[in-house]
């Protein structure tokens, strides 16, 4: 039986790789409702959409190497970074870490054996795949590559000849998938809880998610109709976004922030829930203010959606809104530099024992607080008119997203890999490719601040002479960036070809997901545990 | 392996899906308000040309069949399937109705020339295009729920009929209901907002 927590390892653990369902092959996985294998899908389409990405920002950082460098033309340089941001955004850093790790984790972590709905999980997915294929597809219709940004700005989106309605009915399916998983996480933290798995000893990736969920479930349908009303707008000219016809496109754009800001805490919370997960594992000590993580994850979630308006300073919204705004921008810093100084005074006289996981989490405070503080600057009204839409703003955001939430899953996957897949990677060569990266970022992302401070303005397709050397400085910190993320990855791989067998618990863990097997047996417990201690209570 | 069922979990989760449809619509809410806001004298004049008897007649009509699915779920409850299936039968046949007033209301317009991008309605004043832009957007939006809604309830008449929902399975149906009642509500947030307020 259970006793604090700690199961027996007495049964005779089948992982759920080896689990024989009514399905062989590749349909066991695509037709699985078991939640660890729809994480692992999810895990796979998002490293393939990731790597395109990748590709499409690297061939733009190539085309900015040197004023006038002749490798595109404007029209396909357009096209470019519309798609980098839109498959970045929409399918990769957005559905990444709360249907990849909070498929696979958050059932396991509360102590349950799948998710409250596994078959719309399932169902989730496939909107997931579908919704891909259509943003996909529409590249190759006729009008060629969608090139309006991934804002899809009216009234330009309504003008441009390229295939707007279609990729937006993409990102609309893709919408679908993301509400029904936050529903789905919602309802599994309040039903599935183990016993004594009360709400103050869930593990703080869980609180994170769960924060996360809610925002899902609510800011995702407003750019669903935002995105329905382009469709409708695109072939019936209803005009309430055309100010031919008296439609106003600011209000596009208050509906479209009013999703997409609050999209940038679905993409940070999950992250700071690994991160809260990682520093108290390798201090060997306890979270420092648990309760303070677990409020400021909600206060963020909440203040985060009332702030949409900072990204309409110049727009000529009204003076008084913009000050609003403002202050709220501020405010919301708040509950983020409360984790960021929990993290600290965990560390604070812990057993540190740099592993991967918390190196890559270490990074995050570290870039987060770069991004965060940046993000703070723009947020002032008279700074802001001059840093609008400049490479100011690319810079930050990049600091944020992927300083911030890409090494946050690096981390989470560095945590969870040997849970996941039964195999140890190499961790001396992990560290060997986080130099690599960490560099790399750094001279990539940090030109871009000082460019958009002397007034270079993002999107464009060429500049003047006096901005190479910072472009071509960005250029090569690209290259270095990519080698780490090979390095990295190919490492990874290596490690479940020919790694070690793992140990149920390597880090050893205290909350329940590292009580079980490596990987998990199917139904994660033989028994449903009773939970008698908190998740950061190592004895 | 038992099996797992947790009807409270389900309602929770149809409420949360719920509460993400009120914020669909809220995006056109948003749309609506500002807009008259700006042009109230153009969305007075516009709202004159819808018709009003008809618009009553289909708001009694979701609000019986609101009624109707209330008693359906009341009597498979109770252990009455025949009962219930013939309830469910009566909704679907308001949800028809209610979809047939609608297509003969949305014909009228359109053979008035008053439909999105018309030369008779680009001709007119920016505040009435917005109007009926609105209208045609949010009146479709809400009767393709009703016709999502029409699918559900049939499908949950064949599972009442063979069985499958019963007295001590009935979640599925409290579903149904919870979602129709929310298609019932926003058409009583529609129906004022077009119809009456002028």
């Amino acid at each position: 039986m259970t006793q604090n927590g700690v199961l027996e390892k007495t049964y005779p653990a089948a992982s759920f790789y080896d689990h024989q369902g009514k399905y062989r092959g590749i349909l066991a996985w695509i037709l699985s409702t078991d939640h660890k294998r729809i994480g692992l899908l999810y895990l796979g389409l998002i490293l393939l959409f990731f790597s395109v990405a990748v590709f499409f920002g690297f061939l733009m950082r190539l085309k900015l190497i040197a004023p006038g460098f002749p490798l595109m033309k404007p029209q396909m340089y357009n096209a470019i970074f519309t798609l980098h941001g839109i498959i970045q955004i929409f399918l990769v850093v957005i559905p990444a870490i709360p249907a990849i790790f909070g498929n696979f984790f958050l059932p396991i972590q509360i102590g349950a054996r799948d998710m409250a709905f596994p078959k719309i999980n399932l169902l989730s997915w496939w909107l997931y795949a579908s919704g891909a294929a259509i943003v996909f597809l529409s590249l190759f219709t006729a009008g060629g590559p969608i090139d309006t940004g991934w804002t899809f700005y009216a009234p330009y989106s309504l003008r441009t000849t390229v295939n707007v309605p279609l990729a937006v009915f993409g990102v609309f399916i893709l919408g679908m998938s993301s509400i029904l998983t936050g529903v789905n996480l919602v309802t599994t933290t309040h039903r599935l809880r183990a016993p004594g798995m009360s709400w103050f000893r869930l593990p703080l990736f869980v609180w994170g998610v769960y924060a996360t969920a809610w925002v899902q479930i609510l800011a995702t349908p407003v750019i669903g109709i935002t995105f329905a009303l382009i469709m409708i707008e695109r072939y019936f000219g209803i005009g309430v976004f055309d100010p031919a016809k008296g439609g106003d496109p600011l209000l596009y754009q208050h509906l479209f922030w009013i999703y997409s800001h609050p999209a940038v805490y679905i993409m940070i919370l999950p992250a700071m829930g690994v991160v809260s997960e990682v520093i108290p594992v390798f201090s060997r000590k306890n979270i420092f203010g648990y309760k303070a993580i677990a409020f400021s994850s909600i206060a963020i979630a909440s203040v985060g959606s009332l702030v949409w308006g900072h990204h309409m300073f110049v727009s000529g919204q009204s003076d008084f809104a913009s000050v609003i705004f403002s202050l709220l921008t501020f405010l919301v810093a708040v509950p983020s530099a409360i984790k960021v100084f929990n993290w600290v005074a965990t560390l604070y006289k812990g057993s540190i024992e740099l592993k991967p996981p918390l190196l890559f989490a270490l990074t995050f405070i570290f870039l987060f607080s770069i991004g965060g503080l940046t993000g703070l600057i723009q947020g002032a009204l008279a700074v802001n008119m001059h840093l609008h839409d400049t490479y100011w703003v690319v810079g930050h955001f990049h600091y944020i997203i992927f300083g911030g939430m890409g090494f946050g899953f690096l981390a989470a996957l560095h945590y969870w890999f040997p849970k996941m897949f039964g195999k140890m990677y190499d961790m001396k060569r992990t560290i060997g490719g986080w130099i690599i990266l960490f560099i790399g970022f750094n001279i990539l992302y940090f030109p871009m601040l000082i460019l958009g401070w002397e007034g270079m303005p993002r999107r464009y397709y060429d500049y003047p002479p006096p901005f190479h050397t910072l472009h071509l400085i960005s250029t090569i910190g690209s290259w270095i960036l990519i080698a780490g993320l090979i390095w990295i990855f190919f490492n990874l791989i290596q490690g479940l070809r020919r790694g070690e067998k793992a140990e149920d618990n390597p880090w050893k863990g205290a909350s329940l997901e590292w009580q079980i097997p490596s990987p998990p047996p199917t139904h994660n417990f033989e028994k449903i545990p009773i939970v008698g201690k908190g998740p950061y209570e190592f004895g | 392996m038992e099996t797992h069922r947790d009807d409270m979990g389900s309602k929770i989760g149809m409420w949360l899906f719920l509460l993400s449809e009120i914020l669909l619509f809220g995006g056109l809410f948003i749309l609506y308000s500002s807009y008259r806001y700006k042009n109230p004298i153009d969305f007075h004049l516009a709202a004159w040309e819808l018709d009003r008897v008809l618009g009553t007649f289909n708001t009694l009509i979701l609000i019986t069949s609101s009624l109707s699915i209330v008693l359906s779920i009341f009597f498979v409850q109770k252990g009455n399937r025949r009962l219930s299936g013939l309830f469910l039968l009566a909704t679907i046949f308001l949800g028809i109705l209610f979809l047939g007033i609608k297509y003969v209301e949305w014909t009228a317009k359109i053979g008035h020339g008053l439909y999105p991008n018309s030369p008779r309605l680009l001709g007119r004043s920016k505040g009435e295009i917005l109007f009926f832009g609105l209208y045609y957007s949010m009146t479709g939006l809400h009767g393709l729920h009703v016709l999502i809604g029409l699918f559900i309830l049939s499908a949950m008449l064949v599972l009442v009929m063979k069985g499958k929902i019963n007295e001590h399975r009935f979640v599925p149906l409290e579903n149904t209901g919870l979602y129709w009642h929310l298609v019932d509500i926003i058409w009583i947030f529609l129906f004022p907002l077009f119809y009456l307020i002028t």
